[in-house]
C-alpha cells in the first residue's frame, strides 16, 4: 500500500475530484459539459462506491446546478459544482446572484471557448464573461496548483463570505497527467476547519431569517459598494492565507512551484520568475505559464509574471514587477471584442499615469479555441515585444 | 381565523395592493404551515411586496434567489437538510404563474423528476402581475393583457391556458391540487394535506389580481368563488394520480360563464359568441373533472 500522501500520477480532473472528496462538501450538484465531465463523473463514482458522503444532485441544466448549490449553501452547507464554457454562460444569472447573497460557494471552471462557432477546446472566453461578477477568481498553471487552489478556495470563501472560482485550462489540465499530491482529509482540516456558519446567517427554522430581500434605490448601492470593497480588501487576506497554506502544505507547495533556476518571487497573488532588471516581462494566466517558462528558462533578460489571483485584481503586486522594465507582453487566451484582451485592459487600468508613462505594453492573443501555443510563438512574441507598433496582435502560427 | 399562524409567518405589514387576491391566498397558505418550514420564493409580487429591505413580513426562514430557479433552490435546501439529518423541516416553494408555467418550468420538471419531498405552491394570477399584466402561459383565452391587448383585430389572448396540473401528474407528483382565493379554508386544508405527503406536491391557487383583472378591490374573494361556480377553475385534488375530490360533483349546476367574465375588465370586450366559446371550456372541465 502506498503512503497516503505520496506523489501520484493523476489526470487533472481526477486530482481535483479527489481533493474535493477530501474537502468533503455536503452537497455537490452539476450538469455535464466537456471538458468538465471527468470531475463530476469521478465524484459520482466516489459517492456510488461509498467513499464520499455528500448529496449528489444530478441537475437538469447548469442553471439548475448553480441554483441547487445556491440553495444548499443558503441552508448552511459546504457545496461544490463544476462547469465550463456554455455552462458557465448559462449559469451567469445565478453566478451574480451567488455573490450578491454572499454565499461561500466554490466552483471549478474547466476553461473552454464559447460558441459560435462551436468549439470544445481551451481558452479563457468563458470565465472572462463573468470575471466582474463579484467572485474571487483563481487560476491554476498545473495540477498541483489546481489541487492547492481548491483547498485555499474553501478557506477564503468561508472566511470572507465570497464565492470562489478555480479556473483550470480545459484538456490541458483536466485531461492530462502529472505528478500530484492529494492531501489527506486530516491535513486539510488543519487548514480548513469544518464549515459552521454563524447562527442567523443561513436558513434555519430555529432562527428564521429573510435572504435575498428586495432592495430599493435607498439601499441597493451600499450592497454593491460593500461587495467591491470586501473583494479589494480580500487581497491581503488571500496573501495571509496563502502563507498559512504554505506552512501546512510544504510538499504540495514545492510540487506546485514550476522549476526555474533564476529568482522566483511569490506573494500568493502573483509569481515572478526572472532577473531584477529584465528587458521584457511576459504576463499570463493559467497553463500558458508553463509553456512560457519553458521558453524563457535559458534567456537571461526575460521575466515571467504569473497571475494566480485575477479577481480581486492584484494591481499593486503586478505593478511592482512590470515597472522594472520597459517592454511588457501580455499573453492571453481571450479577447474583449471591439476592445483588447481583458488582462491587458486590466493591467493598463491598474497603472498610474506616472507608472504607465515609460511602459510599452503589448497584447498578444493566443490559443483561442484550443490553438496550440508553442515555444516558437512565445519566442516570436518576445522578439516583437520591443517594437512600438499595434498594441493588440493575434498570434496563431509558428 | 382558526389560528394565529398568519400573523406569525406572514405579518400584515406588506405592500401589496389593497384587496390583493394573492396575499389573501398566501395568508390561507400560512395557516396551513407550521414552524418547521423553509420557503424558497420566486421573484414576483409576493417577494416584492413582503421584503422591501430593511423590513420583512416573513416569520419563517425565507429565501429569494431569482425568477426561474425557486424549485432548484428548494432542491438544494432539501439536500442540505438531508445532510444535517433534519427530517422534520419541509421545504416549500412559492411562485407565480409566470415563474411556474413559463420561465421556471424546466427547473420544476427537474425537481419533480428527482421525486423530492417539496411542496410547490403556484399563485396563479393568470398573467405577469408584477411587471404590469403581460400574458403568461397561464393567461386564459380571450383575456386582454398588456402583451395580448384586445383591439379591432384581436380578441386578446388567443392561446388557452397551459394545463400545469396535467404536467404535474405526468411527473408522478404525489399530491396535486387546485383551489382559489375564494375558498381560504380549502387552501389551508390542501396545504396541510400536502405537508403530510412524502414526496413532491403541487398546489395551484387562482388569485384574482385587482389591477390585472381590472376588478374592484373588494372583489378578489368573490371572483375566486365565481371561478369555481362557473366550472372555469374547479377545486380539485389528486392523490397518486387519482382524482379524489372535485367541486364538480354529481348534480353540480354551473353558473353561466358570463357572470364571471363580465365583471372583469380584462374580459369586458368579449362578445356573446366569445363567451359561449368560453362556456365550452367550462363544460370541458365538467366532463374532465366530474366526480
Amino acid at each position: 500500500m502506498s503512503k497516503p500522501e505520496s506523489k501520484q500520477i493523476l489526470e487533472g480532473s481526477r486530482a481535483i475530484a479527489l481533493t474535493i472528496k477530501n474537502i468533503a462538501p455536503a452537497v455537490v450538484s452539476a450538469y455535464p459539459i466537456t471538458p468538465q465531465t471527468h470531475i463530476v463523473e469521478d465524484l459520482a463514482k466516489m459517492k456510488a462506491d461509498g467513499q464520499a458522503g455528500f448529496e449528489y444532485i444530478r441537475a437538469e441544466s447548469e442553471f439548475a446546478a448553480a441554483s441547487i448549490v445556491l440553495g444548499a449553501s443558503a441552508a448552511g452547507s459546504r457545496v461544490y459544482s463544476a462547469t465550463s464554457s456554455q455552462g458557465l454562460l448559462l449559469m451567469a444569472e445565478v453566478v451574480y446572484n451567488i455573490s450578491g447573497l454572499r454565499l461561500p460557494i466554490v466552483m471549478t471552471t474547466a476553461n473552454r471557448a464559447i460558441s459560435s462557432p462551436i468549439n470544445i477546446w481551451n481558452d479563457h472566453s468563458d470565465v472572462m464573461s463573468i470575471r466582474d461578477a463579484g467572485w474571487i477568481q483563481l487560476f491554476a498553471a498545473n495540477h498541483q496548483e489546481a489541487v492547492n487552489a481548491h483547498i485555499l478556495a474553501y478557506k477564503l470563501a468561508e472566511k470572507l463570505k465570497l464565492p470562489v472560482m478555480i479556473n483550470v485550462d480545459g484538456y490541458i489540465l483536466t485531461h492530462s497527467y502529472e505528478s500530484v499530491i492529494i492531501p489527506e482529509p486530516k491535513k486539510i482540516k488543519k487548514f480548513l476547519p469544518a464549515y459552521r456558519p454563524e447562527n442567523g446567517t443561513y436558513l434555519n427554522p430555529d432562527n428564521p431569517v429573510t435572504l435575498g430581500a428586495f432592495f430599493t434605490p435607498a439601499h441597493y448601492m451600499e450592497t454593491r459598494e460593500a461587495l467591491h470593497e470586501d473583494l479589494l480588501a480580500s487581497l491581503e487576506i488571500i496573501k495571509k492565507e496563502y502563507r498559512e497554506f504554505q506552512k501546512i502544505f510544504k510538499d504540495e507547495t514545492r510540487l506546485a512551484a514550476m522549476p526555474f533556476k533564476g529568482n522566483v518571487y511569490s506573494d500568493g497573488l502573483v509569481v515572478y520568475y526572472g532577473p531584477n532588471k529584465p528587458k521584457t516581462i511576459l504576463v499570463a494566466l493559467g497553463s500558458l505559464n508553463g509553456t512560457i517558462l519553458e521558453t524563457i528558462k535559458d534567456l537571461k533578460n526575460i521575466g515571467l509574471l504569473k497571475i494566480k489571483v485575477y479577481r480581486p485584481f492584484p494591481a499593486e503586486s503586478i505593478n511592482k514587477f512590470i515597472t522594472r522594465t520597459k517592454n511588457i507582453a501580455v499573453i492571453e487566451k481571450a479577447i474583449n471584442f471591439g476592445q483588447a484582451g481583458p488582462l491587458y485592459c486590466d493591467i493598463k487600468a491598474g497603472l498610474s499615469a506616472a507608472e504607465a508613462k515609460n511602459l510599452n505594453i503589448k497584447d498578444y492573443i493566443v490559443g483561442l479555441g484550443g490553438r496550440d501555443v508553442t515555444k516558437k510563438m512565445i519566442s516570436k512574441i518576445i522578439k516583437d515585444a520591443g517594437r512600438r507598433d499595434a498594441s493588440v496582435k493575434f498570434v496563431g502560427n509558428d | 381565523m382558526k389560528n394565529s399562524n398568519e400573523n406569525k409567518f406572514l405579518s400584515p405589514g406588506h405592500n401589496a395592493c389593497a384587496g390583493c387576491g394573492q396575499l389573501s391566498a398566501a395568508q390561507a397558505v400560512m395557516r396551513g404551515l407550521n414552524e418547521n418550514i423553509i420557503i424558497a420564493n420566486a421573484t414576483g409580487c409576493l417577494e416584492v411586496t413582503t421584503t422591501a429591505y430593511p423590513q420583512s413580513a416573513w416569520g419563517l426562514p425565507w429565501i429569494h434567489s431569482l425568477f426561474e430557479n425557486a424549485a432548484a433552490v428548494a432542491s438544494g435546501i432539501l439536500a442540505s437538510l438531508k445532510q444535517k439529518g433534519d427530517k422534520k423541516t419541509k421545504v416549500v416553494v412559492q411562485a407565480g404563474d409566470g415563474g411556474t408555467f413559463d420561465i421556471g418550468l424546466g427547473l420544476i420538471s427537474g425537481m419533480w423528476e428527482r421525486g423530492e419531498n417539496i411542496l410547490y405552491i403556484c399563485y396563479d394570477t393568470e398573467a405577469y402581475s408584477n411587471t404590469g399584466i403581460q400574458a403568461s402561459g397561464s393567461t386564459p383565452y380571450g383575456a386582454s393583457t398588456t402583451t395580448t391587448p384586445d383591439g379591432s383585430a384581436s380578441i386578446g389572448s388567443t392561446q388557452g391556458k397551459k394545463d400545469m396540473l396535467a404536467i404535474a401528474l405526468a411527473h408522478g407528483v404525489k399530491y396535486v391540487a387546485q383551489t382559489t382565493t375564494g375558498f381560504p379554508d380549502d387552501i389551508t386544508n390542501k396545504v396541510k394535506k400536502a405537508l403530510s405527503v412524502e414526496g413532491p406536491s403541487y398546489i395551484q391557487i387562482l388569485c384574482p389580481c385587482i389591477p390585472g383583472w381590472k376588478i374592484n378591490n373588494d372583489q378578489a374573494v368573490m371572483m375566486g368563488k365565481s371561478a369555481v361556480q362557473t366550472a372555469l377553475y374547479p377545486l380539485l385534488e389528486y392523490s397518486d394520480g387519482q382524482l379524489i375530490s372535485s367541486s364538480l360533483k354529481k348534480g353540480f349546476q354551473a353558473r353561466p360563464a358570463g357572470e364571471y367574465l363580465k365583471n372583469q375588465g380584462r374580459f369586458k370586450h368579449l362578445k356573446d359568441k366569445d363567451i359561449s366559446l368560453i362556456e365550452k371550456l367550462a363544460q370541458a372541465n365538467i366532463d374532465k373533472y366530474k366526480i
